[in-house]
């Protein structure tokens, strides 16, 4: 008796005799088959998206297109809740720690130094990339010649006014030449959602290596490890030879 | 003989009838209030505007991710509720009257009429098949791009594309549902208390025949 209730409650919608197809299962099942497919067939899709978007961004006057993915441009990654904003009166930045001579630049003292402009790709480690993208600023090892770096020296820390971030790198990669403590991007002053007014621009690595809003270097024995470093990203962060992608190298 | 057929119907039947249970009532509950942090999260990290008004990136991921994972446990807990593998049986079967609705909604015809539907219309039964599909699909990729040791490296690339391009069609589909659920109260109050108005089951559901009534 019970059962029959239950019995007539399941059938309770459908008309009589007209079970159908199990259409939803299918619709189910083929939706996760295309999303295996999706997965396998990306490398190819990517390319073409990439390009479409890129020709599409072109006579976009909306700039919707860069809210797409891979539609292009940068994206604003901050690990704080807020950033201070610092101008040509309020910044300065630091170089101390094993070094002969520490210094406090301020923003003109920095403009007054010896410029470096380049042009390299942008490859972020999430996967969007920029191309071509000019910076221009100081040489970190003109710098760093600068403060006179002791012997027993190994590595360089960099930490931002962000309050949390920081960076590093070993002696020998800081003093390459294409490290820049950047003051320009894109040939304008870097605006404060890019880093600025002075980030730093590590040419062969993965972006999140070019710090923003840098405030301070401090040369050290060891590398210690930055923030993101922290979470699970590779330390030397060569574009094409780390965290586990095989990108084109930017340099 | 119309009036006297409906006199005679508002004495023999309710006026209200239940659709759904206490039980699918918390799974769709549980599964919104996840997928709306999902998606909000998903905005923080992803549209520049509301990323700098947020920031915290570490912070946003992770409620990202866990929520993410959780997806799927209301649903699955509510399989333990036989008025929801009930349900789960009706979405899944496909009638002639599924063909008819989806051809007049193809050419957008709203009569009644010609939108013939059990418990469930088959626009209805469409988007909870895709949506759970896709939603394993985003949680699968999801998984890719967390444990990025897990699967070779050109994977996690793939994952990461088939999941931004998923995640917008995912939140266009999301928003037609919630357009549809605000242009209908009555189907709204069937969500939210349990129980719809025999009226409107009739005018929206004109195959379905509840029989437990309130």
């Amino acid at each position: 008796m019970g059962d029959e209730r239950v019995g007539s409650e399941q059938g309770e919608s459908e008309p009589p005799g007209t079970r159908g197809a199990p259409v939803g299962r299918r619709v189910f099942l083929g939706t996760l088959g295309l999303g295996a497919l999706g997965v396998l067939a990306a490398p190819m899709l990517q390319r073409g998206v990439e390009a479409f978007l890129g020709g599409a961004a072109d006579i976009d006057p909306t700039g919707l297109t860069g809210l797409l993915p891979n539609g292009g441009g940068f994206r604003y990654y901050s690990v704080t809740t807020s950033v201070p904003h610092k101008d040509a009166g309020t910044y300065r930045l630091t170089v101390d720690g094993l070094v002969d001579r520490p210094a406090a630049y301020t923003l003109a003292d920095l403009k007054a130094l010896p410029q470096t402009r380049m042009v390299r790709d942008v490859q972020c480690v999430t996967g969007w990339r920029v191309p071509e993208t000019p910076f221009e600023g100081v040489r970190l090892s003109h710098l760093l010649d600068a403060a006179g770096v002791r012997a027993s020296a190994g590595a360089v820390r960099f930490t931002c006014f962000d309050g949390a971030y920081s960076e590093s790198l070993t002696l020998e990669q800081a003093r390459r030449d294409d490290v820049l403590v950047a003051l320009r991007m894109r040939d304008e002053d870097i605006g404060h959602s890019h880093g600025g007014p002075v980030r730093l621009y590590v040419a062969p690595m993965y972006f999140y290596k070019s710090a923003k809003w840098l405030s301070g270097i401090t040369v050290t024995e060891d590398v210690r490890p930055g923030y993101w470093e922290e979470r699970g990203y590779d330390i030397d962060a060569w574009v094409g030879r780390s965290n586990g992608r095989d990108d084109e190298p930017t340099t | 003989m119309n009036r006297r057929l409906d006199a005679g119907r508002t004495l023999r039947t309710p006026v209200r009838v239940r659709r759904f249970s206490p039980a699918e009532r918390w799974a769709h509950r549980g599964t919104a209030v996840l997928m709306g942090v999902c998606v909000l999260t998903a905005a923080f990290l992803y549209i520049p505007v509301f990323a700098q008004l947020v920031g915290r990136r570490a912070l946003v991921v992770a409620v990202h991710r866990w929520t993410g994972l959780a997806l799927p446990v209301p649903v699955l807990a509510g399989l333990a509720s036989r008025a929801l593998r009930a349900d789960l049986g009706l979405l899944n079967r496909f009638g002639p009257h599924d063909r008819r609705w989806l051809r007049a909604a193809l050419r957008r015809d709203r009569r009644p009429s010609s939108r013939p539907a059990g418990k469930f219309n088959a626009g209805q039964k469409l988007y909870a098949a895709w949506s759970a599909g896709a939603t394993l699909v985003m949680l699968g990729t999801g998984l890719m791009m967390w444990f990025t040791g897990l699967t070779p490296l050109v994977w996690r690339t793939s994952a990461t594309f088939v999941h931004d391009w998923l995640a917008l069609t995912l939140g266009i589909v999301l928003a037609g549902h919630i357009g549809m659920a605000l242009g209908d109260p009555e189907a709204r109050r069937g969500m939210r208390t349990g129980s719809v108005g025999r009226d409107w089951a009739e005018q929206e559901h004109p195959l379905w025949r509840p029989s437990s009534d309130r």
